[in-house]
């Protein structure tokens, strides 16, 4: 039992901070959104000369081999700066498909463009009506030739429009929300038959919706009808992911909160000196505190080799975080009073991208029902 | 960063959890699972059987009669405790008095009191709050006047938990009612309670029980040998107590325990044609507890790999979490229970021991509502949820 971060840890985390303090202002942010891609280039190259992009693949694949806590330690400073970058989509999501469901061929060859920067991922895999369900695919995927035939719709694909290459799950065999017959597939977006909508999201990123007309699929990994395990360990992963990101977002949350209740004065005095507004700043600082313990423990968990104790694990991070992002994001924006309402200052900037990834991969009655199904955590 | 204990730990844990198993008598277990509190005699035979053992002081060090262990050690001894019905070692002794003797006492008063703390020879209880001194302890105003070899001690105690129990007490006294702060000019004494002078009267809580008491102090004569450490530095003693309690004050093994007997009770409950459990908003209820209880282990681990690797010198600001959030889940416990119960909440416990009336409703059911009406003193006592509040507020935020 051990919660303290190795020395190259500390330095990992000291290098990403370092990096988005430099590079990451809050009106800088403003300008990366107004790019085409919804964030700057330039930071996605420094993010592949850092190593961030070699971060999750292994050493034998040209990467650093980092693990659940080395993408907690970046996925926090991101959340701290509201990072826009498809990261998460290609280093989290993308790495743990190529790492579970992906061919040695495959994924040396993804591994090797991805860590030089060359190739951006994002995850099309969810359809309307699946709400949380990560089973409901029903797109599907028939074999022509050589390969496969991908036709099907594919909403809330973040970083769709600025993806390299797209990984589709599509149904080769069985019914729509059946456990087996759900495969993988890379996509180039460019390809005939992909049609891409791309739009703003209430976070500040760019998302798209997905149609596929007799799209050419490159199938990954050899297991067709084999594809939930690895979708399923990729959602932990991009669930534990979720969870340090809020709780970056949540820490600085707090910390601007903390500093303008300290400065803006009514009545005669700083309002942070009234103990109505002090008791909800150590209530905002208790729920990040167990958000914070949450977001560690599905760190460790997440690549749990039981995918049972695994996915327990990150849904009880989630649903505790979903409940902490919120205590504190609402109070945050209360705090503030209505300088907290504008668009011009950053503290509502975290409030809706906590907001947002509360209803990504689960939100908190999700996480609490399949708790409930596994027959709950406790002892 | 690794959530699992070394296999030395697992083994530890298995040792001590086959110790209670074998060891802890029948009828003490029973009473700790279903909330009735233990008696003086079933709690002293507990603390022989531990101080046989070597374990009645966890946080102890070797040389004062303590097993010596590490901080995960003592953190997985109590865990283990509280998770399977076993009273925790006699606090006052153990957590409260003991550590203030062998660090600020001198050597005849460490060789004196140590082993009769050990195994309860020696029940002590603590004088600390007074009528107008609860939160706001450093206003207390029982005063002590030198008189030669003694202290006259005139004044009042309240809250005292289990005095009517205790052969000893460590109280707080105002020694110098002129110093320029009320924190300075407190001293920190030991005394035995049938000092002629001290009274004790017993305070009923709306549990209906007898847990604290008020004291009273009238011209008691006190050996100035009972004065621990320097005359008028007893406040910073008193302080050196509030750090000392991180392992284990989150109480998450006791309240694991309470989760899966509302689980076990749950399922025994009838409703319509199956019980409580197949109830999904009851069960949504448990789960949420779970999950908020799960974060609160993960905090006390943090905290605890915190002391384990820094000596705990300075407290890790998650320690404030501790108190603040345990509490609030034992009282969440407690509610869960009384929907367990439903309407069975309502008969009081017919006759006492040995009773032969028939006890109304499932004879665990009388103990459920005293125990949901005593655990709201968790957020009371020992710092109320305010102060912790106000702690983080000033000491974390820098509000």
């Amino acid at each position: 039992m051990d919660f303290e971060l190795s020395e190259e840890q500390q330095l990992l985390k000291d290098m990403v901070a370092r990096f988005m303090q430099d590079r990451y202002g809050f009106e800088t942010r403003g300008k990366y959104m107004k790019e085409p891609l919804g964030f700057d280039p330039a930071i996605w190259e420094a993010y592949a000369e850092q190593g961030l992009l070699a971060l999750p693949f292994a050493e034998e694949d040209g990467g650093i081999g980092g693990g659940g806590v080395e993408v907690m330690i970046v996925m926090e400073q991101m959340g701290r700066a509201l990072a826009l970058e498809p990261w998460m989509s290609t280093a989290v999501i993308g790495a743990s498909i190529l790492r579970n469901g992906a061919t040695d061929a495959q994924r040396q060859a993804l591994a090797e463009e991805i860590i030089g920067g060359a190739c951006k991922l994002a995850f099309a895999h969810s359809e309307g009506p699946a709400r949380y369900d990560l089973a409901h695919v029903a797109t599907k995927a028939e074999t022509s030739g050589e390969g496969y035939s991908l036709t099907g719709d594919k909403t809330l694909v973040l970083w769709g429009g600025a993806a390299d290459k797209l990984i589709v799950s599509a149904r080769v065999s069985g019914g729509v929300r059946d456990e087996e017959g759900v495969a993988l597939f890379l996509v180039d977006p460019s390809a005939s038959g992909v049609s891409l909508q791309v739009y703003d999201t209430q976070d500040g990123l760019k998302a798209a919706e997905v149609k596929l007309e007799g799209v050419q699929g490159e199938l990954l990994g050899d297991a067709p009808g084999k594809g939930m395990a690895v979708i399923r360990q990729a959602a932990d992963e991009a669930i534990a992911a979720l969870c340090a990101e809020a709780v970056g977002a949540m820490e600085k949350a707090l910390e601007l909160t903390v500093d303008y209740i300290k400065q803006r004065e009514q009545f005669g005095r700083a309002i942070g000196s009234f103990q109505g507004l002090q008791f909800q700043a150590s209530d905002m600082f208790v729920e990040l505190e167990l958000a914070k313990s949450m977001a560690m423990y599905a760190s460790m968990c997440a690549r749990d080799p039981d995918p049972v104790e695994r996915s327990r694990a990150c849904s009880a991070a989630k649903a505790q975080v979903g409940r902490s992002l919120k205590a504190l994001g609402e109070r945050s924006i209360q705090l503030h009073g209505g300088v907290g309402m504008t668009m011009e200052y950053s503290i509502g900037h975290y409030f809706k991208r906590l907001s947002i990834i509360d209803r990504m991969f689960g939100d908190v009655d999700h996480h609490l029902q399949k708790l409930d199904e596994a027959g709950g955590l406790a002892a | 960063m690794e959530l699992e204990f070394t296999a030395e730990e697992k083994a530890f844990r298995k040792e001590v959890r086959s110790f209670i198993q074998e060891n802890l008598p029948a009828e003490t277990r029973q009473r700790v699972k279903e909330g009735r509190g233990t008696s003086r005699e079933m709690m002293v035979e507990w603390m022989k059987i531990l101080a046989a053992k070597g374990w009645s002081a966890p946080r102890w060090p070797a040389e004062y009669g303590g097993p010596g262990w590490t901080p995960i050690q003592q953190y997985i001894f109590l865990e283990e405790l509280q998770f399977n019905h076993a009273p925790e070692p006699q606090g006052f002794n153990i957590s409260m008095v003991g550590p203030v003797i062998y660090t600020f006492g001198n050597e005849e008063q460490k060789k004196h009191f140590l082993p009769k703390l050990l195994d309860c020879e020696y029940w002590f209880c603590q004088g600390f709050s007074e009528p107008g001194a609860g939160s706001d302890l450093a206003s207390l105003k029982t005063k002590a006047v030198r008189d030669g070899d003694h202290y006259i001690v005139n004044g009042q105690k309240t809250w005292t938990t289990f005095a009517q129990h205790a052969n000893w007490m460590f109280a707080l006294v105002r020694t110098d009612p002129d110093a320029p702060k009320k924190q300075m000019g407190i001293s920190y004494i030991v005394f035995p309670m049938d000092l002629p002078g001290i009274t004790v009267r017993p305070i009923q809580t709306i549990d209906g029980g007898v847990e604290v008491n008020e004291v009273f102090f009238d011209d008691v004569r006190v050996p100035v040998s009972g004065l621990i450490g320097e005359e008028n530095k007893g406040w910073d003693y008193a302080k050196f107590l509030l750090g000392n309690e991180r392992i284990g004050i989150a109480r998450v093994g006791a309240s694991k325990a309470k989760i899966q007997r509302i689980k076990e009770l749950a399922a025994s409950m009838p409703v319509g044609e199956g019980s409580l459990m197949d109830d999904p908003r009851f069960r949504q209820k448990v789960v949420e507890t779970e999950v908020k209880l799960k974060a609160l282990e993960m905090t006390q681990l943090r905290v605890l790999s915190d002391i384990a690797v820094r000596g705990g010198k300075k407290p890790h600001p998650a320690s404030s979490v501790l108190k603040l959030v345990g509490s609030e889940i034992q009282q969440t416990c407690t509610h869960l229970l009384m929907d367990v119960v439903g309407p069975y909440a309502m008969p009081k416990s017919t006759g006492g021991e040995g009773s032969n009336e028939p006890s109304v409703g499932p004879d665990w059911a009388d103990a459920i509502a005293p125990g949901y009406f005593n655990y709201r003193k968790v957020t009371i006592y020992g710092g109320s949820s305010e102060v912790q509040r106000g702690i983080i507020a000033k000491a974390i935020l820098g509000l």
